[in-house]
């Protein structure tokens, strides 16, 4: 078996908000999985339901080859889990909050424990009401990449983290996949994703829109290409796989399919080339690809407001 | 000060409901007070002897306060002046932490103070919705003892008694919210001047001398370095000390000075002493899912049983006195008769008196169920339920730590009432009375337990409101449920009314099984149900 996620069909209701709307999501052993979209696309109810919080209204869920429903406990030894916004008791200690959830799940390796309280910089004397949100988080997340397991469900693990502890945290979830782990990694900062994924999902209104490695979704989007010609470019909008262009004297900035990519080298190099950079696609895009009628739908509401 | 007003209302609107509930409460319980006099005492021989009975009583002196004479009214304000003031010092005091260090706490009041907002406007709003609500008390208070017939001065006067506890444990929550930075932390000190104030002002009634005439007490020093002292020391009906209303103003003016002065001088967020660091490493007693709910439940636990115990040796030790007074006075024998008829003054006391603190040692029960419901509600349920403790496994503990826990509390108010009564009397076959009382009460409460269990399993947003509703209508049905004449299909709706009279009467085991066949399907239908629900998360 080499799925460690896998659901068909599946669906969730709260009232009459459709949260999610027949979800397939699969993601293999060994990824690091990005499970990407905006603030209610549906990524923690997702997340919950793999871990048997909620139940399914619809559709099938496996995780690890077990049902996560019916067999939560079991499971939950196998598997740990980050939240995004972590709850903590307020007279505990940061570090009694780490023991007492790395104990509840069962495996729990306290040199790497240790390691990571070290790593994140955290203070684990003090009480979690004295914590901030930054390090309430780093809590839960030594709490959870701790444990010695196969599956680490992350819900936007890293929101209210700093840019040194972001770094850390990449670090570490290298070293879980090193390690044979398997990461599903719930975000919206398309960055984090960009640097750590093997493969992404894109959920959109409850289901999954795009999914795949990242090599071959950047393959489906276009390169940026910007070059200086000896000639200027004469109406490169016209060659074929070019879908925007701009040409001011002899520089030009041209988008082209993934396909098309050799024919418009070839074109480019016949006008002399004296300068050729060429950015691939971002995750950005891609996401905007699917979340751009709503981005224009949300810049249509905003103009009345700016024109009053 | 900017802005003061614009958060005077935006707090009145989030406190809509629960101010209202404290003011209407309050009032009813003064109204209730005067209304059990009035119907107990109903000859003049009858309020010389309570009075008497009042005045002389060392227990009395120390739970009630200062004897202020035989008419209804001083009594009835006198005796239930340490529940209306407690009550009123609490609301007023948890408002200010609210509406100040507890919006500090969540990050509301850094938003709120971005704005065009005065630096001392949040706790200035905090201070004038306490002092307001504690006006309203006070109306609510005055209007519902006057409205007894009990006549018109008095009432106003233990009204302003009552708002004025409050106004001073308003300016100590204020200072405290400066003092500590978390809510918790100025919560706790309020209560704990609370009950340094109680304390106070019970050594100075205790240690106070009987007037002539022995009907009255005049107080000790003491009692003067307390608010709920000064509260007392109005003595409404007998004195009415109207010039007291200075020292609480005076009072409460100065603390919200002090409070004030210290807000300028601290950061958003920080308080005067930081909160204490603990272990980085977890104890081993803490790991395990029994070891996590008892840390959370042990606090409540204690606090419980310390007051519980307390109340059983104060009611405990009074019992021969309350004996001889109960064979004098013929209304509160016919009262108490319609528990056992015939049955000996001394056990239909203990029996009365265990079917109060029996309701009263539920109100653990309830409290620390709902603790279950706030750690859903409050997320921190849900990192757990995702490592490898099931539902059943997470809710049993905390089920059998609680019923566990109300057996103790119960058991020990009976035990320690039973030895303060033997340790006076010699007395040691009364002494096991109290006992039996109390251990009797157990499978009613547990009754009520397995329907907030229940509550939980099925429809988990009415725990709360459920929980208390039921513990306050068994509350009611207890004790009122005579005079208010209630249907008998009704009583019979509360686990308590099923409770044998022990000792007034035989004990008899078929309600008790009754009531734990019933707390133990109810609770049954409440895990099955919490096992086949979604799990409720914030956000």
């Amino acid at each position: 078996m080499d799925q460690a996620i896998e659901t068909r069909g599946l669906t969730k209701s709260f009232g009459r908000t459709v949260a999610l709307d027949g979800l397939d999501l699969v993601v293999e052993r060994g990824q690091v999985h990005g499970f990407l979209g905006p603030n209610g696309a549906g990524k923690s109810t997702t997340i919950r339901l793999l871990l048997g919080l909620l139940r399914a209204d619809g559709g099938k869920a496996t995780v690890l080859g077990a049902d996560p429903w019916r067999d939560a406990v079991t499971l939950h030894r196998r598997l740990a889990y980050v939240p995004g916004d972590v709850a903590l008791w307020p007279t505990l200690s940061g570090g009694e909050a780490i023991d007492l959830l790395c104990a509840l799940r069962g495996s729990v390796d306290r040199a790497r424990r240790d390691e990571l309280v070290d790593r994140f910089a955290l203070d684990p004397t003090k009480r979690c009401s004295s914590y901030s949100k930054g390090n309430r988080q780093k809590v839960a997340i030594v709490a959870g990449l701790a444990a010695d397991v196969e599956l680490f469900l992350l819900d936007e693990p890293t929101s209210g983290l700093d840019p040194l502890m972001e770094a850390v945290f990449r670090d570490v979830v290298r070293e879980i996949t090193a390690a044979g782990g398997t990461v599903l990694l719930s975000s919206h900062i398309l960055a984090e994703a960009e640097a750590l994924c093997d493969a992404v999902s894109i959920i959109r209104a409850g289901r999954i829109v795009e999914t795949g490695s990242l090599a071959a979704l950047r393959h489906l989007t276009r390169t940026t290409l910007h070059v200086t010609t000896r000639v200027p470019l004469d109406r490169p909008e016209a060659w074929p796989g070019v879908f925007g262009a701009e040409v001011s004297d002899r520089t030009a900035r041209l988008e082209v399919g993934a396909d098309d990519l050799g024919g418009v080298i070839e074109r480019i190099a016949a006008h002399g080339v004296v300068t050729l950079t060429s950015a691939p696609p971002t995750l950005e895009e891609l996401f905007l690809r699917h979340y751009g009628d709503a981005l224009a739908r949300l810049d249509g509401e905003r103009e009345p407001a700016v024109t009053r | 000060m900017t802005a003061t007003w614009r958060l005077v209302r935006l707090a009145l609107r989030r406190d809509r409901i629960v101010l209202v509930v404290w003011v209407v409460a309050i009032a009813g319980l003064a109204w209730g007070t005067v209304q059990s006099y009035v119907s107990l005492t109903q000859t003049e021989a009858d309020r010389i002897a309570a009075a008497a009975l009042v005045a002389s009583n060392p227990l009395s002196r120390v739970f009630d306060g200062p004897a202020s004479g035989p008419s209804v009214g001083a009594m009835s304000m006198n005796d239930g002046y340490k529940i209306l003031g407690i009550l009123t010092a609490l609301m007023a005091a948890q408002a200010v932490v609210r509406h100040s260090r507890r919006d500090e706490e969540t990050g509301r009041a850094e938003l709120v103070g971005s704005a065009v907002v005065g630096r001392r406007a949040p706790l200035a709003a905090a201070v004038v919705v306490a002092l307001t609500a504690c006006v309203a008390v006070g109306v609510g208070v005055a209007l519902a003892v006057g409205a007894t017939g009990v006549g018109w001065t008095g009432a106003w006067a233990g009204g302003m008694a009552v708002a004025g506890a409050g106004w001073v444990f308003a300016g100590i929550a204020a200072v405290a919210s400066q003092v500590f930075g978390t809510s918790r932390g100025a919560n706790g000190a309020a209560a704990g001047a609370l009950g340094a104030a109680f304390v106070l002002r019970a050594i100075g009634d205790l240690t106070g001398h009987v007037a002539p005439g022995g009907l009255s007490v005049v107080s000790a020093w003491p009692s003067w370095l307390s608010p709920l002292g000064w509260g007392q020391q109005v003595r409404p009906y007998f004195l009415d000390r109207w010039w007291i209303a200075g020292l609480f103003a005076g009072t409460t003016l100065l603390l919200v000075l002090v409070a004030a002065a210290l807000r300028g001088r601290r950061d958003l967020g920080t308080g005067m002493v930081g909160a204490p660091h603990g272990p980085a490493r977890a104890p081993a007693g803490l790991l395990s899912t029994t070891g996590m709910t008892w840390r959370l439940q042990r606090g409540v636990l204690l606090v419980w049983v310390a007051a519980m115990a307390t109340m059983g040796a104060a009611f405990g030790s009074v019992g021969r006195t309350f004996a001889d007074y109960v064979a004098g006075n013929d209304a509160m024998r016919a009262m108490l008769e319609t528990i056992a008829p015939g049955a000996a003054p001394l056990d239909l006391y203990q029996a009365f008196l265990m079917a109060f603190l029996g309701v009263a040692g539920t109100g653990y029960t309830v409290q620390a169920l709902l603790r279950m419901r706030a750690e859903e509600q409050e997320g921190r349920l849900e990192p757990v339920l995702a490592t490898a403790v099931g539902r059943a496994c997470w809710l049993t503990s905390h089920v059998l730590v609680v019923g566990a826990g109300t057996a103790l509390v119960l058991g020990s108010s009976g035990l320690v009432g039973g030895l303060a009564y033997g340790a006076l009397t010699d007395d040691w076959s009364g002494a096991s009375g109290i006992l039996g009382a109390a251990a009797v009460q157990v499978p009613a409460a547990l009754a009520l337990a397995g329907l907030v269990v229940a509550v939980f399993g099925l429809l988990p947003r009415w725990t709360s409101p459920v929980a208390w509703f039921a513990l306050a209508a068994a509350l009611v049905m207890g004790q009122l449920g005579e005079i208010l004449e209630l249907p008998q299909w009704l009583l019979d709706v509360s686990p308590f009314t099923h409770v044998p009279a022990v000792p007034a009467e035989p004990f008899a085991a078929a309600p008790l099984l009754w009531l734990g066949a019933a707390a133990l399907a109810l609770g049954a239908l409440g895990f099955a149900a919490f096992r086949r629900r979604d799990l409720a998360i914030p956000g």
